[in-house]
C-alpha cells in the first residue's frame, strides 16, 4: 500500500518453470488421501450406492425376461443364448451410465468451496480427478460383481474365466476414458442438471443405437451403420469374443483405439481446466 | 506507513531464491524487511468488468492488513489471485517473496486460505476434514492426526470432532475452516470476509482465533464490508472500490479522515432532545460533521475524534442539566467510510460487478450476498 508505486512490467501468466514439482509419490499420497475421502462419503451417504447395486439387477431382469425370450429366438436358441449375449452389453452400458454419474457428481462437488481448498493446496494437479476415477472403478467393480451373481442365477454360464475377466477388465479400461469425457464435461458445465440433460442426450443413442441389447443385423441400414460405428458396440462385441473365445482382434484393436484417443484428449483438458477454473 | 513487523522472521529466507522479482518490488523501502505480501498492477477483467483494476499494495511480515470495501470491489477477486486460483490479466505479486504466477506450488506451501463460504467438506467429520488436508499437506498419516487433534482442540471442536461438518454451526464450520487453513502453519493468511453471515457473537469467537494467530507471527490480509471488524483486527487499511485501491494506510490516520467514532445519545425525556442538539452544538466539539438530530429514534448522534471529546460531550449534557437514558459509542459504517473517503456512496458499486466475487458461489450463496449488499 505504498503510495509510491513501482510499476512492474505487465507480466503474462507464466508456465511453471521453477515451480515445485511433486513426485509420483506425491501423486499417488494425494490421490489416497482425496480417495479416502471419497469412500468416506459413501459411508456416510450409502444411497449413493443405490445405482451401483440397483441397475445391474433391475436391466439385467428386464431385458431376460422382457426382451429375452424374443431375441433370443432370432439369435437362434431361446432367452439362455440371450442372457449369454446380454452380459457383455451389459458390462458396456455399465462402462456408459457409471461413467455419466461422475460427471454430475463431481460437477456438485466442484460447486463448494472445499474445491477451492484444495486447489490452493501444493498438491498434483490431477490427484482431484483421479481419486474421483478411482473410487468410481471401485463401484463400477461392484456393479460388476452383481451383474454377475444376477446373471448366473437366471443362468449364465461362464464358458470361459479368463477371457471374462479380460472383457471385465476392458470395459472398465474403456469405462475410464468414459470417465474422463463427463469430467471434463462436469468440471466446465454450470450445473449438474447441465450435465444430466447433456448425458442423457449422449448416452441414450449410444446405449440403444449398438449391439449391446440386440443384434444390429436386423436394424435399418442407416442405424446399422451408426451402430457398427458405435464405439460401445465394438467394447460389447471384443467382450462377447473375449468371453466365448470367438474372434476379437478387430473390436478389441476399435475400443482400445477409442481409448486412447478420449484419454489423451480429455484428460489433459480435464486436469486443466479443472485446475484453472475461472 | 504503519507498523513494523518486530523482528525479522526465518522465513524470510525465501525472498533470496527470487532476487530479480524481489528486488525490483523492494526499491522504494530499502531499509524495511521485504513485505510478506506485495502486489503490484494487479489487473483481472471479466468480460468488460474490470474486478482489479490495476491494485498496488505490500502487507508487512507479522501484520494484518484489512482490505475493507464493499461487495463487487474486487477484495475476492484479489484473495483468488494471491492464493493461487486465479491468474491475473496484468501485473505481478509476491507471497513471502514467491512470485505467484511463476511460482504458485511454492506459493501454495506458505499461504492459508478461508474464503467466504467455509471450505470444509461437509460429509465428512471435522477430524477427518483436517486429517485429509494434513495428509494433502504430505504430513505422515500419525503427524497429521496428532496436527488434527491439536488444532480440533485449539478450535474448541474436539467434542464436536467425530460429527459430519453438515451437523456444525455457522461458527463452528468457521473455526474448522481456520483450523484447517493452519494446518500447514502458514506464514501468511488469506482471510476472505471471515465474520460475513456470523452472529455478534460467533465474530468475536472467530476474531479473537484470528488474533491469536496474529499473535503467533502469522501474516494476515483480510477482507471485510465491516469498518468494525477492520478495526479490531487490522493495523493496516486499504479501502477498495471498483477494482482499485482508493485509499490506505494506518488505521488511525483513515479514521482522521473518516471521522472515526460517534456517540448516540439518548435522552430519557424525548423534549430534551432539541436541548440536547443543541447544547452539543454549542461545544463545537467537531469540525468535521454536525450533530445529527435523530427524531424517530429519540437520540442524538455527534462525532467524538477523541476521549477528550467523548469527555466533554457528556460533560455538556450534564452542565445542561439533561437525564440521558443511554449512550453508545458507534463506529462509522462502510457507507460513512465509502462516503468521506471516495465521495460517493459504498452500494452504488455493489450490483456492477458483485456476481464475479462470488463466480464460485451457488446460486443461493450468491443472491444471499447480493441480498446483503443491497441491505
Amino acid at each position: 500500500m505504498s503510495a509510491t508505486t513501482v510499476t512492474a512490467p505487465a507480466a503474462a501468466p507464466v508456465r511453471e518453470a521453477a515451480d515445485d514439482r511433486i513426485g509420483l509419490r506425491g501423486h499417488l499420497r494425494h490421490t489416497g488421501a482425496l480417495m479416502r475421502r471419497n469412500l468416506l462419503w459413501i459411508r456416510q451417504d450409502p444411497e449413493s450406492m443405490f445405482d451401483a447395486v440397483l441397475m445391474p439387477i433391475v436391466f439385467t431382469l428386464l431385458f431376460v425376461y422382457v426382451f429375452g425370450g424374443s431375441i433370443g429366438m432370432a439369435l437362434g436358441g431361446g432367452r439362455d443364448e440371450y442372457v449369454q449375449y446380454l452380459v457383455p452389453g451389459m458390462l458396456a452400458m455399465m462402462a456408459l451410465s457409471m461413467s455419466m454419474s461422475v460427471g454430475t457428481g463431481f460437477n456438485q462437488d466442484i460447486q463448494k468451496g472445499v474445491m477451492d481448498r484444495f486447489r490452493s493446496l501444493p498438491i498434483g494437479r490431477g490427484s482431484v480427478l483421479f481419486a474421483k476415477i478411482a473410487v468410481e472403478q471401485l463401484r463400477v467393480l461392484l456393479s460388476t460383481v452383481i451383474l454377475l451373481v444376477v446373471s448366473l442365477l437366471v443362468g449364465f454360464h461362464i464358458e470361459n474365466a479368463l477371457g471374462l475377466l479380460a472383457a471385465v477388465g476392458l470395459s472398465m479400461l474403456f469405462g475410464s476414458s468414459l470417465m474422463w469425457v463427463f469430467l471434463a464435461i462436469g468440471v466446465t458445465a454450470k450445473s449438474a442438471q447441465s450435465v444430466q440433460g447433456l448425458g442423457f442426450l449422449v448416452m441414450m443413442p449410444l446405449q440403444f443405437g449398438s449391439s449391446l441389447f440386440a443384434p444390429t443385423s436386423s436394424m435399418p441400414g442407416w442405424l446399422q451403420a451408426f451402430a457398427d460405428w458405435n464405439p460401445l458396440s465394438a467394447l460389447a462385441d471384443a467382450s462377447r469374443g473375449l468371453m466365448t473365445g470367438g474372434p476379437v482382434a478387430r473390436d478389441l484393436w476399435v475400443t482400445l483405439g477409442w481409448t486412447a484417443l478420449l484419454t489423451a484428449i480429455m484428460a489433459p483438458y480435464a486436469v486443466r481446466k479443472f485446475t484453472t477454473r475461472n | 506507513m504503519g507498523r513494523l513487523s518486530d523482528g525479522c522472521r526465518k522465513n524470510v529466507g525465501a525472498v533470496s531464491v527470487e532476487p530479480d522479482s524481489v528486488g525490483s518490488m523492494t526499491r522504494d523501502d530499502d531499509k524495511t524487511p521485504a513485505p510478506a505480501v506485495s502486489v503490484r498492477g494487479l489487473t483481472k477483467r471479466y468480460g468488460k468488468t474490470r474486478a482489479l483494476d490495476g491494485v498496488d499494495l505490500d502487507v508487512r511480515e507479522g501484520t494484518v492488513l484489512g482490505v475493507l470495501g464493499p461487495n463487487g470491489a474486487g477484495k475476492t477477486t484479489l484473495v483468488r489471485i494471491l492464493s493461487t486460483l486465479i491468474v491475473p490479466d496484468e501485473g505481478r505479486a509476491t507471497v513471502s517473496g514467491i512470485d505467484v504466477l511463476r511460482q504458485p506450488r511454492r506459493v501454495r506451501r506458505v499461504i492459508g486460505l478461508t474464503g467466504q463460504y467455509a471450505s470444509v467438506d461437509e460429509k465428512l467429520s471435522g477430524r477427518e476434514n483436517l486429517y485429509l488436508i494434513g495428509r494433502l499437506l504430505d504430513l505422515p498419516r500419525k503427524a497429521a492426526q496428532t496436527r488434527a487433534d491439536e488444532l480440533l482442540e485449539r478450535f474448541s471442536l474436539t467434542d464436536a470432532a467425530r460429527r459430519p461438518a453438515a451437523t456444525y454451526s455457522g461458527g463452528m464450520r468457521r473455526r474448522l475452516d481456520l483450523a484447517a487453513s493452519m494446518i500447514g502453519r502458514p506464514q501468511v493468511l488469506f482471510l476472505d470476509e471471515p465474520t460475513t453471515g456470523l452472529d455478534p457473537r460467533t465474530r468475536n469467537e472467530v476474531w479473537d482465533e484470528v488474533k491469536r494467530m496474529v499473535g503467533e507471527g502469522v501474516t494476515v490480509l483480510l477482507t471485510t464490508q465491516y469498518m468494525e471488524e477492520a478495526e479490531q483486527l487490522a493495523g493496516e487499511l486499504a479501502v477498495m472500490d471498483r477494482g482499485r485501491v482508493v485509499a490506505g494506510g494506518g488505521i488511525d490516520e483513515l479514521k482522521a479522515k473518516v471521522g472515526g467514532r460517534s456517540l448516540r445519545i439518548r435522552p430519557a425525556d424525548r423534549a430534551d432532545l432539541e436541548p440536547l442538539a443543541a447544547a452539543l452544538d454549542a461545544l463545537g466539539v467537531t469540525g468535521l460533521a454536525s450533530v445529527a438530530v435523530d427524531a424517530e429514534s429519540g437520540s442524538v448522534r455527534v462525532p467524538v475524534l477523541s476521549d477528550e471529546q467523548l469527555t466533554a460531550v457528556l460533560g455538556a449534557a450534564a452542565a445542561g442539566g439533561i437525564t440521558l437514558a443511554s449512550v453508545v459509542t458507534e463506529l462509522p459504517s462502510l457507507d460513512e467510510v465509502f462516503l468521506s473517503l471516495t465521495g460517493h456512496k459504498a452500494s452504488d458499486t455493489s450490483d456492477a460487478d458483485a456476481d464475479t466475487d462470488t463466480a464460485t458461489a451457488t446460486d443461493g450463496d450468491s443472491a444471499a450476498k447480493l441480498e446483503e449488499a443491497a441491505a
